[in-house]
């Protein structure tokens, strides 16, 4: 009999790896998603412009959207597949347990992690294929017009929804469950990585801290700034 | 002091088990919590009763071999102190008690407060060594040792195996005891040949026992009674997916106790 060999994905190291891996990619997408969307207060020829300047990059946007899709898959499967082993390795719980290192955030990684994947699907059903737009999904405006660019009117898709507080309430939960979420997976990731070195632990933290901060403010800002009346349709 | 303990009682591993409670009086502040459990074993014993059965050994903190959990804290409420170094100052009168063993599918309950520790063994067996000859005690210092590298190692050696690192983990995972295990001999020279190894088949037989993986809590960190640092778990996990990558050997499948 042949004795069984393990590779990276066997071993508990080698699962955590790939969340660590697949997660780092997914924190550089919703960096990027963020940054771009932030041209919403621009105004609308800004926000169509580079959705339309997206769509035209051609196999490089499907070559992107395979490595997405490709990294939620491994950070799923691995979520999973760790999520079983380690509720399998206490059988008898605790009657009493305390807890005296550990975070919010650590500890509801796996509820974040399920409410920001419903989330995605809401969001592409949503500001992707259109589903539940206020009035429907825009055509871009004629030639000639502010935001005026081949496709949908991103720009008027995003105000009509936020201006819709059940729509920008959704939008704002996950965005909370994302930036606790982020905190973790962001410092969580290095330490999975083998980074870690006592001179710069500290620095570590605060730069996950950062980061989460600067996302859930960036894309907070933008239903926020619509409800406040502050983005609106121009005309 | 005057406590109401709730002690977990088990007859047999594979048994149900469950809390049986007895109150104690007059203990004195100054007995340690191992102490406070043999005067309860004494009034037990008394009555006619089966004495709680709990694992001790040095009582002096160093060997590794006592450990329960105490109100949902492994060797209990202060830090860096293994459960025989506790003393019930730490506690107040009228407390109430909740006295549990480490719980893990890889520390089947052998009975009441013990358990069987055997996968820590099987784990070291599986790559905790090192196969160079270090020759007799007077050639201990042949291969001079920088102060840094000492020290790192030795911090990793304090590790004494209670299992607190398990039984505080929210998946009851052992990463911090290997990593322990492997910082401490791959830090050294000594320790070189067998690095790649090492990292894997201890790895392999951690996974293989049924253990948890690491979600980054710092609970075992917490509770450790000689303070092995989570750097060491990042150090592992460094050896260990820099030996698989590199490896020319395919790491065979290991069978847990």
């Amino acid at each position: 009999m042949s004795v069984r060999t393990l590779t990276l994905a066997d071993t508990t190291i080698g699962k955590k790896a790939i969340m660590a891996v697949s997660g780092l990619v997914l924190l550089g997408f919703v960096l990027v998603h963020m940054a771009g969307n932030l041209l919403v207060f621009q105004g609308p020829a800004a926000l169509n412009g580079y959705a339309d300047g997206l769509r035209k990059l051609g196999p490089m946007l499907w070559i992107a959207r395979g490595v997405l899709l490709a990294a939620v898959a491994a950070h799923v499967w691995a979520a999973v597949s760790l999520y079983k082993a380690n509720e399998q390795a206490r059988p008898v719980k605790y009657h009493v347990q305390h807890t005296a290192a550990t975070t919010y955030a650590a500890k509801t990684m796996r509820y974040g992690g399920v409410i920001i994947l419903l989330f995605v699907l809401y969001h592409l059903a949503h500001l992707t294929f259109g589903v539940g737009i206020p009035g429907g999904h825009a055509a871009a405006p004629p030639a000639g017009m502010p935001g005026s660019v081949s496709g949908t009117d991103v720009f008027h898709n995003v105000v009509v929804s936020f201006q819709n507080p059940a729509i920008t309430g959704i939008y704002v939960l996950a965005q909370l469950a994302l930036a606790l979420h982020l905190y973790h997976g962001a410092w969580s990731f290095m330490q999975t990585l083998g980074l870690s070195h006592p001179r710069y632990n500290g620095l570590r933290v605060k730069l996950a801290a950062a980061y989460a901060t600067v996302i859930c403010v960036g894309n907070l800002s933008m239903p926020i700034a619509v409800m406040a009346g502050l983005v609106k349709l121009q005309g | 002091m005057r406590l109401t303990l709730h002690v977990w009682r088990q007859k047999k591993s594979g048994d149900k088990g469950a809390f049986e409670t007895h109150k104690v009086e007059n203990i004195s502040a100054d007995s340690s919590f191992l102490e406070m459990l043999d005067v309860l074993n004494e009034e037990i014993l008394e009555k006619g009763g089966e004495p709680v059965a709990f694992d001790h050994d040095c009582r002096e903190g160093i060997c590794g071999t006592c450990g329960m959990v105490v109100n949902g804290m492994a060797h209990g409420p202060q830090a860096l102190t293994t459960t025989c170094q506790l003393h019930m100052r730490k506690f107040k009168d009228g407390d109430e008690l909740w006295i549990e063993p480490w719980r893990a599918k890889a520390f089947p309950v052998l009975r009441d407060l013990v358990v069987d520790r055997g996968a820590f063994d099987r784990i070291i067996q599986a790559g905790g060594f090192i196969s160079a000859k270090s020759g007799s005690a007077p050639d201990a210092n042949e291969i001079l040792v920088g102060k840094t590298v000492a020290d790192q190692a030795m911090d990793a050696a304090a590790c004494i195996g209670c299992g607190a690192c398990v039984a505080a983990c929210p998946n009851a995972s052992a990463m911090l005891f290997t990593a322990a295990k492997i910082t401490h001999l791959g830090v050294l020279p000594q320790g070189q040949p067998e690095r790649d190894d090492r990292a894997r088949n201890m790895v392999a037989q951690m996974d293989a026992e049924g253990f948890g993986g690491c979600t980054n809590h710092g609970e075992c960190a917490e509770v450790c009674p000689k303070g092995i640092s989570l750097e060491t778990i990042a150090r592992m996990n460094r050896d260990f997916l820099k030996a698989m990558v590199i490896a020319r050997e395919p790491l065979a499948a290991r069978t847990g106790g």
